[in-house]
């Protein structure tokens, strides 16, 4: 152990952390102890970690601010379920359908990356932001128009109505327009998350410590100085957007294919922001805080039902107060002169 | 580090206060210490009386009642609602859940041995919060589920619940996928195909117009689901829709692109299946542009007069098909319009009679249970078995329930409910029966 650099043993906590949640969840599962409430969101609360390390790739590591990660959540969870139905007769075996929607998804939305990260990875700061906003509001409203349906003659894809696929009788309707997909199978299993979880963060960590994650630090940390020793821009660029693109869209799949529904409207600009402030209250470029952010902050709203109507506003104040007592230097970095000046005050990273 | 340590005290004594209330709060949505914090006498007086009354009206046809002729109903049922409290929808899911509490302080008057104790959980129309919404319930160990109130988390509830034997009854989740395959879950509402088709039959059948043109909300599951049933029935009847637009709730604000083009077309009727608050904007900007026209809707019209304002006079002539209106002047109807009214100062929408319906169905099959089958004690009792009474109760014909959005309603052993849908017109700022 003592051979181990530090960033190798902060990865083998972090795999530990995430093997530990899975081992005491399950445990509790099996001996009927944990509450239903609980155990229904060991799902989500395992795409919401992934959601939020693969923002942290595009937020923290790269630099760049990212509005529409639930975009690519969405391009994923259809393609992912359009995948899972269409195979439902040929492939019996569910897990190896979920392998392949996941892998679908990931591929189309690292795809839908490339489209979307060629013109806009160009733009910085604000700019990059507001497109990538635009991005995702665009994704909802095509998702809204789409209609796909299957039958035996294949896939029938339609832009304006569930009238027009054409499909001979006893064909399904896969993806209805607003109403988006119904009848899934539920086919996302608990151990088929953590596993997700572990990839995208082995993932992401090698990359992070590999000559091209130190590449893409050095772009962020300083762009000119890093152009002026011949990195190219684009291409780390590219390659940490797109990653964490393809990751967002298997965590779409994985998602989508835990509910018997899922509609477009449900991956919005609130749940792009939301996933946001996964990232910024673990801390930006902080992997480890984006898993323990995002486990708390998926809970938290549950936790709170005794509140009632007060639920969003305790909520609020929860956030809040974490803002304020977790002094993460990191995070102070990008945010401290922000914060100075809502709360009026020099940034404390000076003092 | 002083002005952070007051901070954060302030903070947590906000949270405290908070607390308090939240406390409070919490205890107010359960109906049962509902009757005692309104502890206005007049209101519960009311309650009792016109508790009666209903439940007189409400077993008339079951026969035996609380003499006891068969067996008797004793125990306490846990009742969970889920619908959206806060969020955008907040309006349907508070509706619901009010007309629900009347409904169940009458039963909990009229009954000594039964009592319902009723648990609403916010879902925020979204799928993934309902099923959270759900499994909550499912803790506090609901005996049956009244929701959810908006179609799509009532798909992804639906499936959760069919998996683990839980009855469901929808007040308003009209979309056919939320019975399909399911056969725990039954509707209190329409389903989308039966408005749109009973719509396209009505405007044919009563030759209301030669030229048809429909704006449709095309980001919403339930307009979208009406839209393509209107069209499959129109296009089987032969009817002549001229012109089809489209808006979605980001561009709910101006309608004159599919007004003009509704004109240009020649349409004589527009056809409306959306909530009443863009169509108000349509009829606003028709009269402005001088374009007379029908309009047409389903139920999510209802609601328009009282909008704060709107101008009635422009939805004079308006028709729609809807299963309730405020101004019936059955005894059933007007002691739950004066009740709510009283309680929450707003006229009843369909939503909140949905809501109220929906626990006396589950009340009244228990007690069909009950009187066939010499008693039951719902205490303690698990949902599967509760669910397995409950679905044959529903399926069978021969039971039927009076309520405040429709009289005989009866189930089909797929879910859909059957009873009459009532058309009217707005006249002088009121509902006329067609």
């Amino acid at each position: 152990m003592k051979k181990l650099s530090k960033s190798s043993r902060s990865s083998f906590v972090n795999y530990a952390i995430v093997i530990i949640f899975y081992i005491i969840f399950q445990t509790l599962v099996s001996a009927g102890k944990l509450s239903s409430s609980l155990s229904g969101q060991l799902i989500p609360i395992c795409t919401y970690v992934i959601m939020a390390l693969a923002l942290n790739l595009v937020v923290g590591i790269s630099g760049e601010l990212s509005l529409g990660h639930a975009g690519f959540m969405s391009v994923g969870a259809f393609s992912g379920v359009v995948v899972a139905t269409a195979l439902q007769d040929v492939i019996t075996l569910s897990p190896l359908r979920l392998i392949l929607a996941i892998i679908t998804g990931a591929v189309i939305a690292a795809i839908a990356g490339t489209i979307i990260g060629v013109p806009v990875l160009r733009l910085q700061g604000d700019y990059l932001a507001i497109v990538t906003l635009a991005f995702g509001e665009i994704i909802k409203n095509v998702m809204n128009c789409l209609y796909i349906g299957a039958d035996s003659h294949g896939l029938h894809f339609s832009m304006k109505d569930g009238n027009s696929l054409n499909m001979e009788t006893g064909g399904t309707v896969i993806i209805n327009g607003p109403m988006g997909a119904l009848g899934i199978k539920k086919i996302s299993t608990f151990l088929s998350a953590i596993i997700l979880v572990l990839i995208v963060l082995f993932i992401i960590q090698n990359l992070v410590n590999s000559r091209a994650g130190r590449a893409i630090k050095a772009i962020r940390d300083n762009r000119i100085a890093a152009e002026s020793c011949g990195l190219n821009i684009m291409k780390y660029k590219m390659m940490a957007f797109v990653l964490s693109a393809a990751m967002a869209g298997a965590a779409g799949a994985l998602y989508a294919l835990n509910y018997s529904t899922v509609v477009p409207k449900k991956f919005d600009f609130n749940t792009s922001i939301l996933i946001l402030v996964f990232v910024v209250l673990g801390g930006i470029g902080n992997l480890r805080g984006s898993i323990i952010a995002a486990a708390i902050l998926t809970v938290l709203p549950e936790l709170l039902r005794q509140f009632q109507d007060y639920r969003m506003l305790v909520y609020a104040i929860v956030l809040i107060l974490v803002m304020i007592i977790t002094n993460n230097s990191k995070a102070k970095e990008v945010f401290g002169k922000t914060l100075a000046k809502i709360f009026k005050r020099p940034a404390k990273g000076q003092a | 580090m002083k002005r952070k340590l007051l901070a954060i005290l302030l903070s947590t004594a906000m949270i405290c206060s908070l607390t308090a209330c939240g406390g409070t709060g919490s205890t107010g949505n359960t109906t049962d210490s509902t009757n005692d914090s309104t502890a206005d006498n007049t209101v519960e007086e009311n309650t009792a009386d016109a508790g009666t009354d209903a439940g007189a009206d409400n077993t008339a046809d079951a026969g035996a009642e609380n003499a006891g002729e068969g067996g008797s109903l004793t125990g306490t049922l846990k009742l969970g609602i889920i619908g959206p409290l806060t969020g955008g929808a907040a309006l349907y899911g508070n509706a619901v859940d009010h007309g629900a509490q009347i409904a169940v302080e009458e039963i909990n008057a009229v009954s000594s041995d039964f009592k319902i104790e009723l648990n609403a959980q916010d879902d925020e129309h979204d799928a993934e919060k309902s099923v959270n919404a759900y499994n909550n319930l499912k803790d506090w160990s609901a005996q049956a589920i009244i929701g959810c109130v908006t179609t799509t988390p009532c798909v992804a509830v639906a499936s959760e619940a069919y998996a683990d034997r839980m009855f469901m009854l929808t007040p308003s989740a009209s979309a056919t996928s939320v019975t399909e395959g399911n056969d725990n879950v039954f509707q209190l509402c329409f389903s989308d195909p039966n408005q749109g088709s009973a719509s396209a039959q009505y405007i044919d059948d009563n030759g209301l117009a030669e030229n048809i043109a429909i704006i449709y909300n095309n980001s919403d599951a339930y307009s979208t689901g009406i839209y393509q049933t209107f069209q499959a029935k129109a296009d089987e009847l032969g009817m002549n829709v001229v012109s089809v637009t489209t808006f979605t709730d980001d561009t709910a604000n101006d309608f004159s692109v599919q007004l003009t083009e509704a004109q240009n077309a020649e349409a004589d009727l527009i056809f409306l299946p959306i909530y009443y608050t863009p169509a108000s904007l349509i009829m606003q900007q028709a009269a402005s542009m001088d374009y007379e026209v029908e309009m047409f809707g389903v139920d999510g019209m209802d609601g328009i007069l009282s909008l704060e304002g709107f101008d009635t006079s422009l939805a004079e002539g308006v028709m729609l098909l809807t299963p309730f209106s405020a101004d019936a002047t059955d005894d059933l109807t007007s002691s739950f319009v004066s009740k709510f009214e009283g309680a929450h100062s707003e006229t009843p929408s369909q939503f909140a009679a949905d809501g109220y319906d929906c626990p006396y169905a589950i009340y009244e099959a228990l007690k069909y249970y009950a009187d066939n089958n010499g008693g039951l004690n719902v205490d303690g009792m698990s949902y599967e078995d509760i669910c397995d009474i409950l679905v044959s109760v529903f399926s069978d014909s021969n039971f039927s329930v009076d309520g405040v959005t429709g009289e005989g309603m009866t189930w089909t052993a797929a879910g859909e409910v059957n009873k009459a849908p009532k058309a009217v017109v707005i006249e002088d700022g009121v509902y006329v029966g067609l």
